[in-house]
C-alpha cells in the first residue's frame, strides 16, 4: 500500500520558542505539566511528534496513516482549552490508535487488503473519551493483520522494526503502537490484546503495556477478532501515564454487551503505597526452575532480567512465593489456539465483499465472487485462523475441540482464583525471548509460542502489565509481566509504579 | 494435483482441507490447499494435549466475565443514515446492497 505522504519536513519542526522545552521522549505527566505551566503549547507538542513521525517513521514503519491535519486542529483546539482553564487530563498529549480501532472519517484498515480503502462512519468509545478529554490523535498504527500475530510481520502492507534494532520485530500484534511510543512519535498510544498483544510488544520495545480487565475497557469500534478475549488498552513510558490514559479509556457502555456496569476506580490513587504487605506469586511453571517444566523457548537473558526484577521486588517489601503453580496454564496455548481462532472465523464471515471493504466482482456468481474477495482479501495469517476455527467448530469436532477447550478455561480460571487468595500479584516474564529478528520466526506454531506467559491472562479475563526489567542480548529490552486479580488495576499500577521508581529501565531509550 | 486423502504425516487430508475452504468461503489454489494442509496439520498436532486433559464434571465457561445474558431494551431508536451504511458499499442500488443473483 502506498503510504500516506510523511508530515513536510519544513512545517513539523515545533517552531518557536517553547519548541526546545520539549522533552525528545515527553511523558504524559511531563507533556501535560509543560502545556499547564505555558512551557510550550498543544500546537507545538504536536508538530514536535509530527516532526518526529517525519524523521524516523521511514525507518520504524509504526504508522499505516498519520493524521497531520486533524492533529494540528486538535492541538490548536487544546491551546484554546488551556487558554479557557477548561483542560481535560489528555488536553494537547499526542496519542497514537491501533488501526483496529475506528476513527471517523479515517481509514481503519486493520493492516488488512479487505479494509485498505475502509473509512470508518463513526468513532469507537475510546476515541470518543480520548476526544472528550482534549487528546491529539496523531495516527493509525500498524499490527498484523486483524491483529492475529506476534510480530506486526503479518501486516498486510508492511513490517514494523522495533526501534531498539531496526533489524528486529517490534513484537505484535500492536507493534506499531509499541514502536510509536518507544521511538518518541507519539507519548501513549492505545493497542488491543487478545493474547499479549499489547505486552509482548511493550516487553519488546522497552515500554509499558497494560491489558485492563476483561470487561474494564468498551470494545465498541474495535474490530472484532476473538470476542470472549480482545481488549482494548494502554501503551506509555511510564506506568503512572499508563495509568491515566486508562483512566480516561475506562467505563461502562451499553454498546459492548461485556463492558462492566461497575464504578471506574481512581487508577493512581494507590501508586504511592509500596509493595509493603504484597504477596507476589511467582509460578514455577513460568520459570523454569525443574527440568521438567522449563519453559519452551526460554532465554537465559530474559530468565536473568526477571530473577533480578524479583529480588528488587524482594527489597522492596514484597514476599515472593516460590511454591506457587498454575499447572494447567502449561496447556494454555492450545485452549487459545482452539478459541480465538473459533471466535475469529465467526466474526470474519462479515467480509463477504458485499457491505463493505475489498470486493472482487469478476465471477459468475456472488458465491463466486465472495470466494475470491475473501481469497484476495485475506493474508495467509488471517486465512489459517478462519481454516483452524472452522475445523475446530464444525460437526464431529466440536466436543474434542471448541467445547473442551472451554471447559480447560474453566480450569486455568480456578487454578488463577486459587491463587490469588494467598497473593495479590502474580509475576512472571512477559515473553520467552527478546524481540528476534524480522522473518527470523517462519512456523506459525513457532511464532504462537511467543505469547506462552500472556496467552493465560487473556483466558481467565485478567487485567496484566508488563513493565522493562532491563535489557538482555545485544541491549535488547526485557518485559516483567505483573497480573491482577479481576477489577484490581488498582494493585497492578501500584506495584509496577513501586518497581519503577526503584529503577531506571523507564528512562532508556533507543538511539534512532 | 493428485486426489490424495491423506498423508503420513499428518491427520488432515486434502479433502477435509477443501472442505473447511468451502465452509470458509475461501476460495484456494491447489498449491493453497496442500500448503495449508501441512500447516495446520502441524499445528493440530499440538491440540492433542487437550485430550489428555481431565474435565470431568467441569462447565465450560464462555469468557472472562462473569456475565450472562446482558439485555437491552427493546426500543427503537436512531440508526446510521442511509449515506453511512452505504458510504464503504462495493454496489449499491437504492437503499439496498447490490450482489449477483443467489438462485437462479
Amino acid at each position: 500500500m502506498p503510504r500516506d505522504p510523511r508530515p513536510g519536513d519544513g512545517e513539523g519542526k515545533g517552531e518557536g520558542a517553547g519548541a526546545s522545552q520539549i522533552d525528545p521522549y515527553p511523558t504524559l505527566a511531563g507533556g501535560a505539566a509543560g502545556l499547564r505551566e505555558g512551557r510550550f503549547s498543544a500546537t507545538q507538542l504536536a508538530q514536535a511528534a509530527l516532526a518526529r513521525i517525519a524523521a524516523v517513521d521511514d525507518e520504524i514503519k509504526a504508522f499505516i496513516t498519520v493524521m497531520e491535519e486533524d492533529a494540528l486542529a486538535a492541538a490548536a483546539a487544546a491551546d484554546r482549552s488551556l487558554a479557557n482553564g477548561d483542560a481535560g487530563p489528555l488536553t494537547g498529549i499526542p496519542v497514537a490508535i491501533k488501526d483496529l480501532i475506528a476513527i471517523k472519517g479515517v481509514r481503519t484498515t486493520c493492516a488488512s487488503r479487505m479494509l485498505e480503502q475502509y473509512v470508518a462512519v463513526e468513532d469507537a468509545f475510546v476515541i470518543r473519551q480520548l476526544r472528550q478529554a482534549g487528546a491529539v490523535l496523531v495516527g493509525k498504527t500498524n499490527l498484523d493483520e486483524f491483529a492475529m500475530g506476534s510480530s506486526t510481520e503479518h501486516s498486510a502492507f508492511f513490517p514494523t522494526a522495533n526501534p531498539w534494532d531496526v533489524e528486529r520485530v517490534p513484537g505484535g500484534s500492536s507493534g506499531g503502537s509499541a514502536a510509536a511510543v518507544a521511538a518518541g512519535e507519539a507519548i501513549v498510544s492505545l493497542g488491543s490484546d487478545t493474547g499479549g498483544s499489547i505486552r509482548q510488544p511493550g516487553a519488546f520495545c522497552g515500554v509499558v503495556g497494560m491489558k485492563p480487565t476483561y470487561g474494564r475497557v468498551s470494545r465498541y469500534g474495535l474490530v472484532a477478532f476473538a470476542s470472549s478475549l480482545d481488549q482494548i488498552g494502554p501503551f506509555a513510558r511510564t506506568v503512572q501515564d499508563a495509568a491515566t490514559l486508562l483512566q480516561v479509556v475506562a467505563g461502562h457502555d451499553p454498546a459492548d454487551s461485556i463492558s462492566a456496569d461497575l464504578p471506574v476506580p481512581d487508577f493512581a490513587a494507590d501508586l504511592d503505597k509500596g509493595l509493603d504487605g504484597l504477596t507476589v506469586a511467582a509460578p514455577r511453571e513460568y520459570f523454569g526452575k525443574d527440568g521438567s517444566t522449563e519453559p519452551e523457548r526460554m532465554q537465559p537473558d530474559v530468565a536473568q532480567a526477571v530473577e533480578s526484577a524479583l529480588e528488587t521486588l524482594t527489597g522492596l517489601g514484597a514476599t515472593i512465593d516460590r511454591d506457587a503453580s498454575l499447572p494447567t496454564s502449561a496447556d494454555a496455548l492450545p485452549v487459545y489456539y482452539v478459541i480465538a481462532p473459533s471466535e475469529a472465523s465467526a466474526n470474519l464471515a462479515r467480509y463477504d465483499g458485499v457491505t463493505y471493504g475489498y470486493s472482487y466482482q469478476e465471477g459468475d456468481s456472488m458465491w463466486e465472487d465472495m470466494e475470491k474477495t475473501r481469497q484476495h482479501g485475506f493474508g495467509d495469517e488471517v486465512k489459517r485462523r478462519i481454516m483452524l476455527g472452522t475445523y475446530a467448530l464444525s460437526a464431529g469436532y466440536y466436543d474434542a475441540y471448541y467445547l473442551k477447550a472451554q471447559k480447560v478455561r474453566t480450569l486455568i480460571r480456578r487454578e488463577f482464583a486459587q491463587l490469588f487468595q494467598r497473593a495479590q500479584l502474580i509475576v512472571t516474564p512477559t515473553a520467552p525471548t527478546v524481540a528476534f529478528k524480522l522473518g527470523a520466526v517462519t512456523d506459525p506454531y513457532e511464532m504462537y509460542l511467543n505469547d506462552i506467559f500472556t496467552i493465560p491472562v487473556n483466558i481467565a479475563g485478567l487485567p496484566a502489565i508488563s513493565i522493562p526489567c532491563g535489557f538482555g542480548r545485544d541491549g535488547l529490552p526485557v518485559g516483567l509481566q505483573l497480573i491482577a486479580n479481576s477489577w484490581d488495576e488498582q494493585t497492578l499500577f501500584r506495584a509496577a509504579y513501586a518497581y519503577q521508581q526503584a529503577t531506571d529501565w523507564h528512562t532508556k531509550h533507543p538511539q534512532l | 494435483m493428485a486426489e490424495e486423502t491423506s498423508s503420513p504425516d499428518s491427520g488432515l487430508s486434502l479433502d477435509e482441507v477443501r472442505h473447511m475452504a468451502a465452509l470458509a468461503r475461501i476460495g484456494m489454489t491447489d498449491a493453497d490447499l496442500e500448503k495449508f494442509r501441512t500447516e495446520l496439520s502441524s499445528i493440530l498436532a499440538h491440540f492433542d494435549v487437550l485430550a489428555r486433559i481431565d474435565t470431568t464434571d467441569v462447565e465450560p465457561t464462555a469468557n472472562g466475565a462473569d456475565l450472562l445474558n446482558v439485555t437491552a431494551p427493546d426500543r427503537a431508536r436512531p440508526s446510521l443514515s442511509d449515506s453511512d451504511v452505504f458510504a464503504n458499499a462495493p454496489a449499491q442500488e437504492g437503499s439496498l446492497f447490490r450482489v449477483k443473483a443467489v438462485l437462479e
